[in-house]
C-alpha cells in the first residue's frame, strides 16, 4: 500500500487537490448549474418543461437593456478611471524619497475596509447633505442641502464610480508599483541614454512594462465592479439599477414567478464576467509576448 | 527623471510627514501631489469620525457644534447589537480562515511545487470562484440550502463564504510554497530525518508565516461578506456588513458613522500589522480578493 502510494505521484497530487476542487466543484459548481437550470424553469417551483420563458422575458423588458446598459457603463468607466488614476499614482509615489515606503502603507490602507463601509463613508463626504455640502454651505456656496449636485442615487452613478476608485485606484497603482519595482529602472534609464523624452519613455518603456500585469488588474477590477451589489444599493440610481441589485429584486419578489428572471440574470452576470476574464487573460499573454519584444529591444 | 534609492533609514519608522525628505530626494510638486492623493483617498473618513463624535449633526455644521460619546457608548453597549454581530463576524470569519487553510495546504502544495498535467484548468477552476459575482453564487444556492436545512444558520454562511475565500487561500498557499526553500527538507531527510519529523522541524518553519497571511486573508474575504450572508443568511445572521446596512438605512448618522468605524478598524490593523511583518507586499495581494 505504502510503496503503492509513494510510486504514485500522480495519484498523491490529484488526491492532494480533491478537498478544495471538491468544494468548488459541489458548492460553486452547484450554484452556477442550479441558477442555469431554474432559468430555464427547472427544477423550480412552478413545474413546467423546459422554456425559454424567462430570457424571452428579459429580451423584451427595455427595463433590463437599461440595467444591463447602467451596469456596463458603471463598470467601464470605474474600471478605465482606475487604471488611469493607478498607473498615474504609481508613477507618483515611486519618484518619493524619504517616506515612501509610510506613503505606501497609506496609499493602500483602503483596500482591506470592507466596502459597506466604503459606500456609507462616500455618502457621509459627497451625499447631499454629507461633509462636501456642508463645507460649500460654509462658504456661501450655497444655502441647502438641496442645492448640493444630485451624485448619489443619480442616474450616472457617480458616488457608486467614487466609491470604486476609492478602493481601485490603489489597488491598480499597488499592481503598478510592484511591477515597476520589480523590473528596476534599466529599461528606463537606457532609453534617456539613447535620447527618449519623458514622453517617448513612458509611452514605449514603462506603459508596455506595466500593460499585462495592469490589464489582469483591471480583468479583476471589472469583474468586481460589475458584480457588486451592497454599493449600488446604497448609492445608486434605483430605476434603472445595476443587473446585481435587479436580479435581488426579482430574487425577493413576493411573485415567485419572477424567480425564473432572477436566475436568468445572474447567468447573465456570470457570463459577461466569464467572457471579459477570458478576453482579459487572452490580451494578458499577448501584451507578455509584446513586453518580451520590449525587454529585447531594451537589453 | 532622477530617482533616488529608497531611503531605508527612516523607511520603516512612521513620520508624520510623508514626504518631508532629505537631501532633495523628492521634488517638490510630486510631495504636494502625493499629499493630494493620500488626502482624497482617506477623505471619505473624515465625515465619518466627526459624525461619530457629534451630538445633534445638523447642516451646515462641519464641525460639530456639541461633542459627544453618545454614538460610541450605544455601538460600545455591553448587551448591544455590535458585539453580537461582532461574535457572529468572528466565529464565521475565523472557521472560514481554518476551514480554507485546511482545504488549502494540500492543494497549494501540489500547485505551488509539482508540474502536472491538468493543472491549468485546475487554476483556472479556482480562480473563477473569486471573480464570479457573489449574487450569483448567492441566489445559486439558497434554494439548494434551503432543502438542505443550511439556509437562515451560521454554518450555511460559513459554508457559502468558503466560496470566495478557499481558492483564493489556495491560491495564496501555492505561491507561499513555490517561494518556499523546500530543498531544505531533501536534506533534513538525507541527513536521516523521518518524513514527519522533515515536516515538524524544516517545512511548517519555512511556510508558517506565509500560511499565517493566507489564513488571515481567508477571515478577511469573510471579515467584509455582504450579499452571501444577507441571502444565505436570510435576515437570521446578523453580522457586522449586515448590521452596518441596516443601522446605515435606519438614518441615525452618528451610530451609523461609529458602527463604520468600529467594522473598518481590525480590518486595518490586522492588514498593517501584517505588512509590518512581512513587508508591504502582503497589503497588495488582498487587493485581489473581494
Amino acid at each position: 500500500m505504502s510503496a503503492w502510494w509513494h510510486r504514485h505521484e500522480d495519484v498523491r497530487t490529484w488526491v492532494a487537490l480533491s478537498p478544495a476542487l471538491l468544494l468548488v466543484g459541489l458548492l460553486f459548481g452547484g450554484a452556477v448549474v442550479m441558477a442555469g437550470l431554474r432559468s430555464i424553469g427547472l427544477l423550480g417551483i412552478g413545474e413546467g418543461g423546459p422554456s425559454l420563458a424567462a430570457y424571452r422575458q428579459l429580451v423584451t423588458d427595455p427595463g433590463f437593456a437599461r440595467s444591463l446598459g447602467l451596469t456596463l457603463y458603471v463598470a467601464v468607466v470605474s474600471t478605465s478611471l482606475s487604471v488611469v488614476l493607478g498607473i498615474g499614482a504609481a508613477l507618483l509615489l515611486r519618484r518619493l524619497g524619504a517616506g515612501r515606503r509610510f506613503a505606501t502603507t497609506l496609499f493602500q490602507l483602503n483596500l482591506p475596509v470592507p466596502h459597506v463601509i466604503g459606500a456609507v463613508a462616500i455618502l457621509a463626504l459627497v451625499g447631499q447633505s454629507g461633509l462636501l455640502s456642508r463645507l460649500a454651505a460654509q462658504t456661501g456656496l450655497l444655502d441647502a442641502p438641496a442645492a448640493f449636485p444630485a451624485i448619489t442615487f443619480d442616474p450616472w452613478a457617480i458616488a457608486v464610480i467614487l466609491q470604486y476608485l476609492w478602493k481601485e485606484v490603489p489597488f491598480i497603482g499597488i499592481v503598478a508599483l510592484a511591477i515597476l519595482s520589480a523590473s528596476g529602472d534599466d529599461l528606463e534609464e537606457a532609453a534617456r541614454t539613447l535620447g527618449a523624452s519623458t514622453w517617448q519613455r513612458l509611452r514605449h518603456v514603462t506603459l508596455p512594462l506595466l500593460l499585462p500585469g495592469v490589464l489582469s488588474a483591471a480583468v479583476i477590477v471589472f469583474a468586481f465592479t460589475f458584480g457588486i451589489f451592497e454599493v449600488p444599493l446604497l448609492l445608486g440610481p434605483s430605476s434603472p439599477t445595476v443587473l446585481p441589485v435587479l436580479a435581488h429584486r426579482r430574487y425577493t419578489d413576493v411573485d415567485l414567478a419572477a424567480r425564473p428572471e432572477a436566475m436568468a440574470i445572474s447567468v447573465v452576470i456570470t457570463l459577461v464576467v466569464v467572457v471579459v476574464v477570458l478576453l482579459g487573460a487572452a490580451g494578458a499573454r499577448r501584451a507578455i509576448r509584446g513586453d518580451a519584444a520590449v525587454t529585447e529591444v531594451g537589453s | 527623471m532622477t530617482r533616488t534609492e529608497p531611503a531605508t533609514t527612516d523607511a520603516p519608522r512612521p513620520a508624520t510627514q510623508p514626504t518631508t525628505g532629505g537631501a532633495g530626494a523628492t521634488p517638490r510638486p510630486v510631495a504636494l501631489a502625493v499629499v493630494l492623493l493620500l488626502g482624497l483617498l482617506l477623505l471619505p473618513f473624515v465625515p465619518l469620525v466627526l459624525a461619530s463624535f457629534a451630538q445633534g449633526y445638523f447642516y451646515p455644521q462641519v464641525l460639530p457644534e456639541r461633542w459627544s460619546l453618545r454614538a460610541w457608548q450605544v455601538v460600545l453597549e455591553p448587551d448591544g447589537a455590535t458585539w453580537a454581530a461582532l461574535r457572529d463576524t468572528v466565529t464565521i470569519a475565523v472557521s472560514v480562515a481554518v476551514l480554507s487553510l485546511v482545504m488549502a495546504v494540500p492543494a497549494g502544495r501540489v500547485l505551488g511545487t509539482r508540474r502536472f498535467r491538468g493543472r491549468r484548468v485546475v487554476e483556472l477552476a479556482l480562480l473563477t470562484p473569486v471573480l464570479v459575482p457573489a449574487i450569483a453564487v448567492a441566489i445559486g444556492l439558497h434554494v439548494v440550502f434551503l432543502r438542505l436545512g443550511l439556509a437562515g444558520g451560521v454554518p450555511g454562511v460559513i459554508l457559502v463564504h468558503l466560496v470566495p475565500a478557499t481558492p483564493y487561500v489556495v491560491l495564496l498557499t501555492a505561491g507561499v510554497f513555490a517561494n518556499a526553500e523546500l530543498e531544505l527538507e531533501q536534506q533534513a531527510r538525507a541527513l536521516g530525518a523521518s518524513w514527519w519529523q522533515a515536516q515538524r522541524h524544516v517545512t511548517v518553519r519555512l511556510v508558517a508565516p506565509g500560511l499565517a497571511v493566507a489564513g488571515l486573508f481567508g477571515f478577511l474575504v469573510s471579515w467584509g461578506q455582504y450579499v452571501l450572508t444577507l441571502v444565505v443568511g436570510g435576515g437570521r445572521v446578523v453580522t457586522l456588513p449586515i448590521l452596518l446596512f441596516a443601522t446605515a438605512s435606519g438614518g441615525d448618522t452618528a451610530i451609523t458613522a461609529a458602527t463604520a468605524l468600529f467594522h473598518a478598524l481590525p480590518a486595518v490593523v490586522l492588514l498593517v500589522l501584517t505588512s509590518r511583518i512581512l513587508g508591504s507586499g502582503a497589503l497588495t495581494t488582498f487587493g485581489g480578493a473581494r
